[in-house]
Parts: C-alpha cells; sequence; structure tokens
C-alpha cells in the first residue's frame, strides 16, 4: 500500500510536457466545442426549418434521417428547436459574464480602494449572497412579467457579489504593491492608479471568472425557464424544451435527452475552458488543483 | 474566541436583516401598486383595498419594513393568498419532504465526495484520479433537471426499480420512504458531490506535499494512517468551508428537485406561489431559505476550533 502514497510524489513534479499538454487540451477542446455551438447557434435558419412550426401529422415520432432529433408532441423539429436554444444560451451567458465583469470591476475597485465604502458594500454584497440565487431570480421575473432583459439581470443580480469580492480582493493586495506605492508616491491621481496601475491586474483572474460566471449563467437560465420562470414558453430554450416534454419522458425520450445533452455538453465545454485558462492565467494556483 | 463567536453573531444577525430589507423591498420596488400585485389579475378594487389596509401601506416604507421584521421575528411570515392559510403553517407541512431530501443529500453527497478526493489525490495523476475528476466536471456541468430525468428514465420507466416521483412520509415505512428519495438525492446531490470532491482533492494535495507527511511516511505509518489520520484532519478546514458555501447550490438544486419528482417541499411550495403569484409565500420562503445558508455558514466558520486546533480567533 505504502509504495503506491510515496508514487503520488513525482507527479508534482511533472510540470513539463504532459501537464502542459493536458492543460491546452482542456483549452482546445472546451474551446472547440463552444465555437462549434456558437456556429450551429448562429447558422440554425440556414440548417434547420422553423423550429415553431407545428405539424400535429408527426407528434412524437422518433429521431429519422428526415427528423434528425426527431419531433415532439406537438409535432416540432427538435432538431430545429435544440439549434435555435443554443442562440438563446449563449446569448444569456455571454451577456451575463460580460455584465458581471463590468459590474465587478465597477463596484469592486471603489470598494477595495476606499476603506470607507467598503465595509458598506461588503455587507450589502453579503446579504445579496445569502439569499437563494434561484429563488431571487425566480422573484424577479416573477414580479417583472418576465423577457429575456429580466432574465438577464435576475441571472445577474446574485452572481455579482462573487465578481465584486473577486475584484475587491485583487485592489486590497495590489495596493499594498511597490509599485502602486510608488505610483501614490509620485503624486499620481487617484482614478490614474486605479485604472492604469490596479485594473490591469484584474484582467486575468476576472477571465476565468468570466468562462465560470457563464456556464453558470447557462445553467440557471434553463432552470429558470424549466420552471416556467424565465425565457418566455414561445421562445424555444432548451430548459423550456425540457419543461414542455417532460410528461412525455416514457414515449418521447429523445425530446429531453437533446436539449439535455446539449446543454450539459455546452456547460462541461465552458468550464473546461475555465479550468484550463485558470491553469494558463495562474500558475500559482494550478500547482494546487 | 467568545469575542469571536459575538462578533460573527452579530454579522450574522446585519446579513439577516440585509436579506430581509431585499426581500421586502423586492415587492415594493417592483412596478406597480404592492397591493393590487398581491391581490392579483382578477381582484375587485374592493380586495385591494384590504390588502392595503391589511399591509399598511399608507405607512413610510422603514416603518412597513419595522412591522414586516418584526412579524418575521415572531415566526409569523403573513398569509397565503391563494389559499388563506398562514405560510408558516404551509411551510411547516411541506418541511418534513425537504429537510428528508436534504439531509439524505448532504449525508451521501459528504461521505462519497470525500473518499472520492482522498482517492484522486491519493493517486493523483493516475487514470483513477482522471476519471474520478472527469467525473466530477460532468457532475458540476449537467443541470438536476437533466440528470433527474436520466435516472427516472433508467431506474423508473426502463428498469421498474425504483417509484417514477412523489414522496412517502417515514411513518409510513423506512422503505416506501427511502425508495422515493434515492433518484432525487442522486439528483440533487451530483453537482455538490463535483464540488467538495474537487476541494477535498486539491487541499489534500497541499496536505500531502507538507513535511510532516514525509516524517509519517518515514517512520513507517501504513498508507491509511498517512491519508486519514494525518493529512485528512489537516485538510479539513477548506473541505468543511466548501459543505456550507456548496449548500446554496442544494438549495437552488431542491427548487428543481421537487418539481422533477413532483416531491411536495418548500421548493415545490415556492414554485407553485410563483404560478400564483403568492408574493407572501415567495418572501417565506427566500428568508427561510437564506436563514439557513446563513446559519449553516455560521456552524461552519465556529466549527474551525473543533476541526482544527491550531485555529484561534
Amino acid at each position: 500500500m505504502s509504495d503506491t502514497l510515496i508514487a503520488a510524489a513525482p507527479v508534482r513534479r511533472q510540470v513539463g510536457a504532459a501537464r502542459f499538454l493536458r492543460r491546452n487540451i482542456r483549452i482546445a477542446i472546451g474551446g472547440a466545442i463552444v465555437l462549434l455551438m456558437v456556429v450551429l447557434a448562429a447558422a440554425a435558419p440556414l440548417i434547420a426549418g422553423d423550429p415553431n412550426a407545428m405539424n400535429p401529422m408527426i407528434r412524437l415520432e422518433a429521431p429519422s434521417a428526415q427528423y434528425w432529433f426527431g419531433t415532439d408532441n406537438l409535432g416540432r423539429d427538435v432538431f430545429a428547436r435544440t439549434l435555435y436554444g443554443a442562440q438563446v444560451s449563449l446569448a444569456i451567458g455571454f451577456s451575463v459574464a460580460i455584465l458581471a465583469i463590468a459590474g465587478g470591476i465597477l463596484v469592486g475597485l471603489p470598494a477595495g480602494y476606499y476603506r470607507r465604502v467598503d465595509a458598506v458594500i461588503m455587507r450589502v454584497m453579503d446579504g445579496l449572497m445569502s439569499i437563494p440565487a434561484i429563488l431571487l431570480a425566480i422573484a424577479l421575473v416573477a414580479l417583472t412579467r418576465g423577457g429575456i432583459g429580466i432574465v438577464i439581470i435576475a441571472i445577474l443580480l446574485p452572481e455579482l457579489p462573487r465578481e465584486v469580492r473577486l475584484v475587491r480582493a485583487i485592489v486590497l493586495s495590489a495596493r499594498e504593491r511597490p509599485y502602486v506605492e510608488a505610483a501614490i508616491a509620485g503624486g499620481a491621481r487617484t482614478r490614474k492608479i486605479l485604472i492604469r496601475h490596479i485594473l490591469p491586474s484584474t484582467f486575468a483572474p476576472l477571465t476565468v471568472q468570466g468562462t465560470y460566471v457563464c456556464a453558470s449563467s447557462i445553467l440557471v437560465e434553463a432552470a429558470l425557464s424549466f420552471l416556467g420562470a424565465g425565457v418566455p414558453p414561445s421562445i424555444p430554450t432548451w430548459g423550456n424544451m425540457i419543461a414542455s416534454a417532460q410528461l412525455y419522458l416514457g414515449i418521447a425520450p429523445w425530446t429531453i435527452f437533446f436539449p439535455g445533452v446539449a446543454l450539459a455538453l455546452l456547460v462541461l465545454a465552458v468550464n473546461l475552458l475555465g479550468d484550463g485558462l485558470r491553469d494558463g492565467l495562474d500558475p500559482r494556483l494550478s500547482r494546487r488543483q | 474566541m467568545a469575542g469571536y463567536i459575538v462578533r460573527r453573531l452579530l454579522s450574522t444577525i446585519i446579513v439577516m436583516v440585509l436579506v430581509g430589507v431585499f426581500v421586502f423591498l423586492l415587492l415594493h420596488i417592483a412596478p406597480g401598486d404592492p397591493a393590487a400585485i398581491i391581490a392579483g389579475d382578477n381582484a375587485t378594487p374592493a380586495e385591494i383595498v384590504a390588502i392595503r389596509h391589511q399591509l399598511g401601506l399608507a405607512d413610510p416604507l422603514s416603518v412597513q419594513f419595522a412591522r414586516w421584521f418584526w412579524h418575521l421575528l415572531q415566526g409569523n411570515f403573513g398569509i397565503s393568498i391563494f389559499s388563506d392559510t398562514p405560510v408558516i403553517t404551509l411551510v411547516g407541512q411541506r418541511l418534513p419532504a425537504t429537510l428528508s431530501l436534504t439531509a439524505l443529500t448532504i449525508g451521501f453527497a459528504v461521505v462519497i465526495a470525500v473518499a472520492a478526493g482522498v482517492l484522486a489525490a491519493w493517486q493523483a495523476g493516475g487514470w483513477l484520479d482522471g476519471f474520478l475528476m472527469g467525473f466530477a466536471a460532468l457532475g458540476f456541468s449537467t443541470p438536476v433537471f437533466v440528470v433527474g430525468y436520466f435516472l427516472i428514465y433508467l431506474f423508473a420507466i426502463r428498469l421498474h426499480w425504483l417509484p417514477v416521483e412523489g414522496y412517502v412520509p417515514l411513518r409510513d415505512g423506512l422503505w416506501p420512504w427511502f425508495s422515493h428519495l434515492i433518484l432525487p438525492a442522486i439528483a440533487l446531490g451530483l453537482a455538490y458531490v463535483a464540488l467538495i470532491a474537487r476541494i477535498t482533492r486539491a487541499s489534500m494535495l497541499e496536505v500531502l506535499a507538507e513535511d510532516y507527511i514525509r516524517t509519517a511516511r518515514a517512520k513507517g505509518a501504513s498508507s491509511n494512517s498517512v491519508l486519514f489520520h494525518h493529512a485528512l484532519k489537516n485538510a479539513g478546514v477548506p473541505i468543511v468551508t466548501v459543505i456550507g458555501i456548496g449548500f446554496a447550490l442544494l438549495i437552488s438544486g431542491v427548487v428543481v428537485t421537487e418539481t422533477v419528482f413532483n416531491i411536495p417541499g418548500i421548493g415545490r411550495l415556492a414554485v407553485d406561489a410563483i404560478t400564483n403569484r403568492d408574493y407572501p409565500i415567495i418572501q417565506g420562503v427566500m428568508v427561510i431559505f437564506s436563514g439557513a445558508y446563513v446559519i449553516i455558514n455560521l456552524l461552519v466558520d465556529l466549527s474551525y476550533a473543533l476541526i482544527d486546533p491550531r485555529v484561534h480567533y
């Protein structure tokens, strides 16, 4: 037994080619799948037919040469709906990620730099973080009667504290660095210190965090749509598709299988990309993982 | 220690008040008259006036909030609009199902996740590590409802091993209760297991590189003793921390899981309340779930000293 334990030790020294390859393979595979999904989603109108066209003659048909992913309970083409669903998932994932990064910078920079606002902002963030994200999102959507914009805000709001905390932590450590102290001693204006000297050190961690936000936003959007508190049912999304297919699980499993697999695959790819970027951009973290 | 506990309790109270402010404001900053929103689309003007009177909407916002929060502290969560029953009664009826599901999930998830994380760290770089961490990545990326329907299709519809959906109280027998909860607990726990396993592995790897581990090995301690006695104990703080933080994942998951498996729990209560736009229930469930999250993380923080005697507050 004990020799297997000892065998674990050399792995840590194996920092060379094997590790490098593994790290980049994750970025390559994750990136390729995400890219493929983006292309398929963008080309949906060219590849697939109308995702909302109903045909009662072909209800719940199994996958065939004509309908690759089969048809659903209203005789709609599951393949077309899955492709169009990718558009919504990608759009929401990317929008929330970009907004969360921007919000994290806007709120986190002053929180980390000015002691006085820090305590207030961080307590508000703690409170916001303690509310279950999905319930907050559901309540927001229910109160305002939905739409994609509201769904984006509803996913963004509970997510924001994480990015604010991240930026704040970076600012706190950066302002103790000699180059920032030198800039302060040199009489640089606060805005210039924040933007020119501190902001750049947030880019790498925020890029990594942004991919994770993208992945979790896609999951939350799907869950919201599934619960009927997300994107309106008239728009094909993976969550909406699964929600309307749940009654037919026993007789038409493909109506759930294809959007479900697409969803898991996209989220896995984005997470892989994030893991790869994290190890690539922050060597200190990669030693630990 | 006592000073730390007092400070930690104080900040918990502040956070809960803030949660209360958010949940309260949610209804009041939304466009439209809160009374009209609460009354719903089909309410008569008289009903709206009655609700406005009941909520005391003519008072300043701060007075309204203080009153609402004071009632909360006394366990008065308001009255459901749809069923005209106190929210706390409805929550009480639904509590056993949700507690059963979450307790079972946490129990099995923590054991499996810590074992998998220790195993992966022990075999770091090997095929078992690759398999376990690949599985964790998949578990972390697959939504609860996709896992849930997959499990239902395989184990309930195709194999007929387990019931498709529903909940049976414990008093109706251990097996009926348990068999209805197996699939939901797996679906709910998968992401939680993945999260804890990854942190356990990372934390163990860090500890396994320490000098005292080399010393323990050098003096001839067995693998098991080194892994569990020397390493896992020292890797405990990050693991317990993520068990607490990951509880948020479970809360979101409960809402979805109870819908997939048709379990009459608190999550299901919240989802039904959304359909009926029953705001006192939505507010009450949000406060209760947030409170559970905050309290669990308070307990986690306070447990550090028990796990690791080196921790001094």
